[in-house]
This record gives structure tokens, C-alpha cells and sequence, in this order.
């Protein structure tokens, strides 16, 4: 009877997550894929560490700053192939 | 759209926005027209024979298109070869075009068939992903904690190096990950396209899309710890 409180004890500590766990999940947290469970599990874990809160931040301004790479310039050479080609396209089909 | 000012971005349809996006993805900016509208009315000029309009989504897209092509093809040459053709392909298509998925969304997906079927190079990457925790082993310690914990750039990246350097080094970043990885983080990360756009592009489902954008994000943040880690907060 008194091994029940225990076992209840350590069933817990497993669930909580380490943070080896935590940089395998960041992804599915920001796309929202993480059940609820697992959502509140990593959002415990992140309040308590701040490694991993780190972490997810840098993995935000690494989106971010993916996000602000801007297309390479076309060259005026491309510009004007393309431009015949929608002239030709006018007149051809 | 119909401004096409680089990056300014337009959202997915509705039934389409991500149910999870991690608000990189908003939109619509500075008061345009929704996208349907919007690449409506493009679609329109294109019919009508308006270079302008032509002009403007070449210069938007056909970089990043050229992008992705790379991708699946041996050489920048067939890279523009694939992604002239695509051009071409989507203006014969133009009278066809039911935005049931953005022109950009529909617009890619053409890209990524016909430099599919050109590519030689998919083959050499086959696998969703490489194998492998995400974060080197040897950064925690026995219980999984951080051994080694991230080193601290992103005021770095914010305060002190300039836009163009960490342009290059994202770029940089990029090209050296593996194709499916750069595929997806281009087209999500880099385009702002929805998951769900991504998946249509990519042919690939919601879990494969979410692996590979894992790997790929999780790398560029290791290629930016690593050229820029070490400040102090």
C-alpha cells in the first residue's frame, strides 16, 4: 500500500521532460502538433529553464531572420529574356 | 500581390492558414488585397497583356524560384533553364488557374513538378531526414540536461551585426542544408508559405513537412551559434 505514493511519485518524474527531449520538440510546439499534454509538459519545463528558453528563442530569430533573406537581384540579361518570353507567349500562345 | 514589393507578403486562403503558425507568417501587410483578389486581379493584367504585371512577379519570385530549383537540379544553369520554363507553363496555364491555392502556391508547385522530373540530384536524397539527434549528444549530460548550454547570440544578431553579413551567413546557411531540409525552410521559412501551402508544393504530408523543417531550422540556428555565439548578453 505504501509503495503506491511512490510509484505515483516516480510515474511523474518520468513524465517531466529533460531538456534533450526539449530541442527534439520545439517545432512541433510552434506548429502547435504537440498534444496537451506534451504542450503543458514543455511549457513546465521551459518555466523552470532557462537554457531551453533560450533555446526556443533563438530558434525564433532564426525564422525570423530567415524570413528578412531577401531574393537576389535578376540581372537586366534575365529581364529582358523573360520579357520576350511574355511577348512571345502574347503572340504565340 | 499586384505590387509586388519584394517580400511584402500575402497569406494563404483561408482554408488553408496554418492552425499552428508561429505568426511568421502574417499577413495580410500594408493594407492589400487579400490574396484571392489580389491574384485575381494579377492574373487579369497577365491575360491582358500588362508586362508591367509580368515584371513584377518575375522580379518577386523568380530568385527564390531559382532557389528551389537548385534543389533538384545538377546546375544554376538548368536551375533558370527549369524555372523559364515554369514561367512559360504558367502563363499557357493562366486560363486554367482557379485559385484553388494561391498563384504563388500554384506557381511553385509547377516549379518543383517540372524540376522534379529534370533532377537528377533528388536521388542522392531520398531519406526525410538524416538520422540523429537535433543538438549534438555530447552538449548534455547524463540526466539530458545542458551540459553545454547555447551560447548567447541573438543580441548579437540584433544589435551588432549588420543586415547584410547575416544575410550572407543565412544564405550561407541554407545552401549547405540538405535538399529536402532547404526545400521546406525556403519555401515556409524564407516565402512564408503556410504548412499547408508547403505541403501541396512539396507533395509531402504535415509530419514530413514538420520533420524536415525541425532539422532544417535546428541546423541554421547551429550555423548562427556558431558564427556569432560567444557574445554576452
Amino acid at each position: 500500500m505504501s509503495t503506491l505514493p511512490g510509484l505515483l511519485r516516480f510515474r511523474f518524474r518520468r513524465r517531466e521532460l529533460v531538456c534533450q527531449q526539449v530541442v527534439e520538440m520545439v517545432t512541433d510546439y510552434l506548429e502547435g502538433a504537440l498534444s496537451p499534454a506534451d504542450h503543458r509538459r514543455l511549457e513546465r519545463h521551459l518555466a523552470g529553464c532557462p537554457h531551453c528558453t533560450e533555446y526556443l528563442a533563438q530558434i525564433r530569430e532564426t525564422i525570423r531572420l530567415a524570413g528578412r533573406v531577401t531574393p537576389e537581384d535578376l540581372t537586366p540579361g534575365m529581364h529582358t529574356d523573360l520579357t520576350d518570353l511574355y511577348r512571345r507567349w502574347r503572340t504565340d500562345g | 500581390m499586384s505590387g509586388a514589393g519584394r517580400k511584402a507578403d500575402s497569406t494563404a486562403w483561408p482554408a488553408l492558414a496554418p492552425s499552428g503558425s508561429d505568426g511568421a507568417s502574417a499577413g495580410p501587410v500594408n493594407g492589400t488585397l487579400p490574396t484571392m483578389d489580389a491574384d485575381a486581379l494579377l492574373v487579369r493584367r497577365l491575360r491582358d497583356g500588362d508586362e508591367q504585371a509580368f515584371a513584377a512577379l518575375v522580379e518577386r519570385y523568380h530568385s527564390s524560384m531559382v532557389g528551389l530549383a537548385l534543389s533538384f537540379v545538377p546546375s544554376r544553369a538548368v536551375a533558370e533553364e527549369v524555372v523559364q520554363d515554369t514561367w512559360l507553363a504558367m502563363l499557357r496555364g493562366l486560363d486554367r488557374f482557379e485559385a484553388r491555392s494561391s498563384l504563388r502556391t500554384w506557381l511553385f508547385t509547377i516549379l518543383v513538378n517540372r524540376a522534379r522530373t529534370t533532377g537528377v540530384r533528388e536521388a542522392r536524397s531520398v531519406p526525410v531526414a538524416d538520422a540523429g539527434p537535433v543538438v549534438d549528444a555530447s552538449r548534455f549530460g547524463p540526466s539530458g540536461a545542458w551540459a553545454v548550454p547555447p551560447e548567447h547570440w541573438v543580441e548579437e544578431a540584433e544589435n551588432r551585426v549588420d543586415a547584410v553579413k547575416l544575410s550572407e551567413l543565412l544564405r550561407v546557411g541554407l545552401d549547405s542544408l540538405p535538399a529536402r531540409q532547404r526545400e521546406v525552410v525556403l519555401l515556409r521559412d524564407v516565402e512564408s508559405l503556410s504548412s499547408a501551402e508547403v505541403c501541396e508544393v512539396l507533395a509531402i504530408s504535415e509530419a514530413n513537412q514538420r520533420v524536415l523543417l525541425h532539422r532544417g531550422r535546428s541546423r541554421l540556428r547551429q550555423v548562427l551559434e556558431t558564427e556569432l555565439g560567444g557574445g554576452t548578453r
